[in-house]
């Protein structure tokens, strides 16, 4: 019972909560009880709820540092390779490399480096786009984006038995309790 | 002591939401604008008008581009005009709704929380309107590509050393910046949408452009960082842009133009200007949606105070100005700001300064930036004034350079009005497609505000 190709059509089970403390309360215990694979679903982010189910780190800044120092690279290489090395034009032996007029290109293109990985790296993280997933095939979960609060302990999880995790979560004052089943 | 007379901190301040919405409510209220509410006769009114203004500025550029920048009246030595001054006009515009989703974010002012969508949304086609500008000015718009830089047959490139070319960057990074920005913030209101839309078109394009999104714990936590994160980036990215329009004036020696007081005093202004246009937009917004419970008066009272700190910082920037002609001695700058006031444009000055200095003061009085209609006036009036400003520098500088031989007149002609107002009726139009299509207010950030704050609708 506890391999997850023993549950081939279910995804796990969810609980629905009320308030966002009933489900930190909750989140909180399963983390106790020992499961692994537990995700929550909330109308808008509740501070502390990501830490509650286990998930602490994310790459978004260092993927972001990364967007950025690239695109300032990039900018005043651009600059300094057009102006010093491809198309070198020597007015009244000006410099070259006139570093201060390049500063502006350079900030620029550091903000658009960085901005771009923010966006497209949390994306990507997130796996989305993603049309497909099986919570939605509960019809209660379109309320995760209205005024409910959704708690699901996956199939995946080393501790996954249906009944029991059942229990746990009417016990943690869920007011639903509903398998989620994956039909691909 | 008096026992009638309260202090005025203990006054109790105008709440950020009215009393008594849930999670459900907000949800509801904001998405049936959207969703549910039929098109009715206003709208469909307002938006034929605007489409018909969009006609007539696509018959103006038609008319540019077969006949040249010759319709226009910019000649010898002025060669700006019009296109320049709608272009600062409209890009200082787009400044204030950037302030208000990322330096009022970072600044945690959870005012901003019930304007910030449609601030962004103004930024987006204030940017869009400006970028029109520079381009058919160019005369030639198909060959604007050669702004790029892009490997030529010709092995030449841009020239990094001019501030028109940082200018290009700065306004191309600025759009897609605060594209992305506004994307990031619109992705759980669209799950939203799609969770609530009835209809099967409503479904399929809601559902795609929400990406899946499924408000799962971890993928908020992901974006409340990237989030801050782009908060972090476009805060120093707005100083900049207008930084570096102001640098399109300031790095030249045309006397007005060469002072480092423009940099400030152009971030300041710009601010000024869109702040004005948030409440132009906000005012009508709440009327016709019936928002006034989430923009409440207390956002038009801070709205209309930041206009009036940044007014002051502009009136500042005026007196500087002045200032400096006179202490640097410079006989060229001495003569410019006398044309200022006594030149052939001096009714454009005191109309500016009436519209940007002086009726803004009105705005030191609670009564008057509580008065809905006055305050719409007023954000009317300063708009007026902030293109007045622009209309001054451009225009007053060029005509009058360091030589009389040098010296000009300009008049705008029909294609210059036609193009001008074909602009607005493109933004207003963009704005009535934009509060039926998308969540005029973010609905997310709306919940957590109810989640933030007690019964009374404060903190």
């Amino acid at each position: 019972m506890t391999d997850h190709h023993h549950h081939p059509h279910l995804h796990g089970v969810m609980g629905e909560f009320e308030t966002p403390e009933q489900l930190l309360h909750a989140a909180r215990a399963a983390r106790e009880a020992g499961y692994k694979h537990v995700d929550a679903y909330t109308p808008f982010p509740i501070e502390g709820l990501a830490q509650a189910i286990g998930f602490r780190w994310t790459a978004v800044p260092l993927i972001t540092l990364i967007g950025g120092v690239g695109g300032g690279l990039t900018g005043f290489g651009l600059q300094y390779w057009c102006s010093a090395i491809s198309y070198p034009m020597n007015i009244a032996g000006r410099p070259l490399n006139s570093w201060p007029a390049f500063i502006p290109v350079t900030f620029e293109l550091t903000v658009l480096g960085a901005a771009i990985f923010a966006v497209v790296g949390m994306l990507a993280l997130n796996k989305l786009p993603e049309p497909y997933h099986p919570v939605f095939n509960v019809e209660r979960f379109a309320a995760a984006s209205t005024d409910r609060f959704f708690l699901v302990i996956e199939a995946r999880d080393p501790k996954f038995d249906v009944a029991g995790c059942a229990k746990f979560l009417q016990d943690s004052a869920a007011r639903h309790v509903t398998e989620v089943k994956d039909e691909q | 002591m008096s026992t009638t007379a309260q202090p005025r901190d203990m006054r109790p301040r105008d709440p950020m939401i009215e009393p008594g919405h849930t999670y459900a409510s907000v949800t509801d209220k904001i998405a049936a604008v959207v969703l549910t509410r039929p098109l009715g006769i206003g709208w469909l009114a307002g938006f034929a008008l605007t489409f018909t203004v969009v006609m007539m500025l696509f018959v103006a550029i038609s008319w540019l581009i077969i006949k040249g920048v010759g319709i226009w009246g910019i000649n010898i030595p002025i060669g700006w005009g019009f296109a320049i001054v709608n272009f600062v006009w409209w890009i200082g515009i787009g400044h204030a709704g950037t302030l208000i989703s990322a330096i009022l974010f970072l600044l945690n002012q959870k005012w901003r929380t019930s304007i910030n969508r449609f601030a962004e949304a103004m930024t987006l086609f204030a940017v869009a309107c400006a970028g029109l500008f520079p381009l058919i000015h160019t005369g030639r718009p198909w060959m604007a590509y050669y702004m790029f830089p892009y490997p030529s047959t010709m092995g030449v490139w841009p020239q990094f050393r001019s501030p028109l070319i940082w200018d290009v960057f700065a306004v191309s990074t600025y759009g897609t910046v605060s594209l992305l920005f506004w994307f990031v913030g619109l992705l759980p209101d669209l799950a939203t949408l799609r969770d609530r839309a009835k209809s099967r078109y409503q479904q399929v394009i809601y559902g795609m452009l929400s990406m899946g999104w499924r408000n799962s714990a971890r993928h908020w936590h992901r974006y409340q960082s990237a989030y801050l994160l782009l908060a972090g980036l476009a805060t120093p990215l707005v100083l900049s842009v207008h930084t570096v329009v102001s640098f399109d004036f300031a790095v030249a020696i045309v006397p007005g133009w060469h002072t480092t007081i423009f940099p400030p005093y152009f971030v300041a202004g710009a601010i000024y200007s869109g702040f004005a246009m948030v409440l132009t937009l906000a005012i009508p917004l709440r009327k016709a949606y019936g928002l006034e419970d989430f923009i409440t008066m207390r956002h038009l009272d801070n709205m209309a105070k930041v206009m009036l700190a940044t007014g002051l910082i502009v009136a500042y920037g005026y007196f500087v100005e002045f200032f400096m002609a006179f202490y640097s001695g410079n006989k060229f700058d001495v003569f410019l700001a006398e044309q200022r006031l006594h030149g052939p444009y001096s009714h454009f000055y005191f109309a500016l300064i009436l519209c940007n200095i002086l009726t803004p003061q009105l705005l030191w009085f609670s009564k008057v930036r509580r008065n809905v209609a006055l305050l719409f006036i007023l954000s009317l009036i300063i708009n007026t004034g902030m293109w007045l400003e622009r209309f001054v520098i451009v225009v007053i500088s060029l005509t009058r350079d360091f030589m009389p031989s040098a010296w000009g007149r300009y008049s705008a002609t029909f294609w210059d009005y036609a193009t001008f107002v074909g602009t607005l009726g493109l933004f207003t139009m963009l704005i009535f497609l934009f509060v039926r299509g998308l969540p005029a207010i973010a609905i997310a950030e709306m919940r957590e505000l109810v989640h933030e704050t007690d019964e009374g609708g404060q903190l």
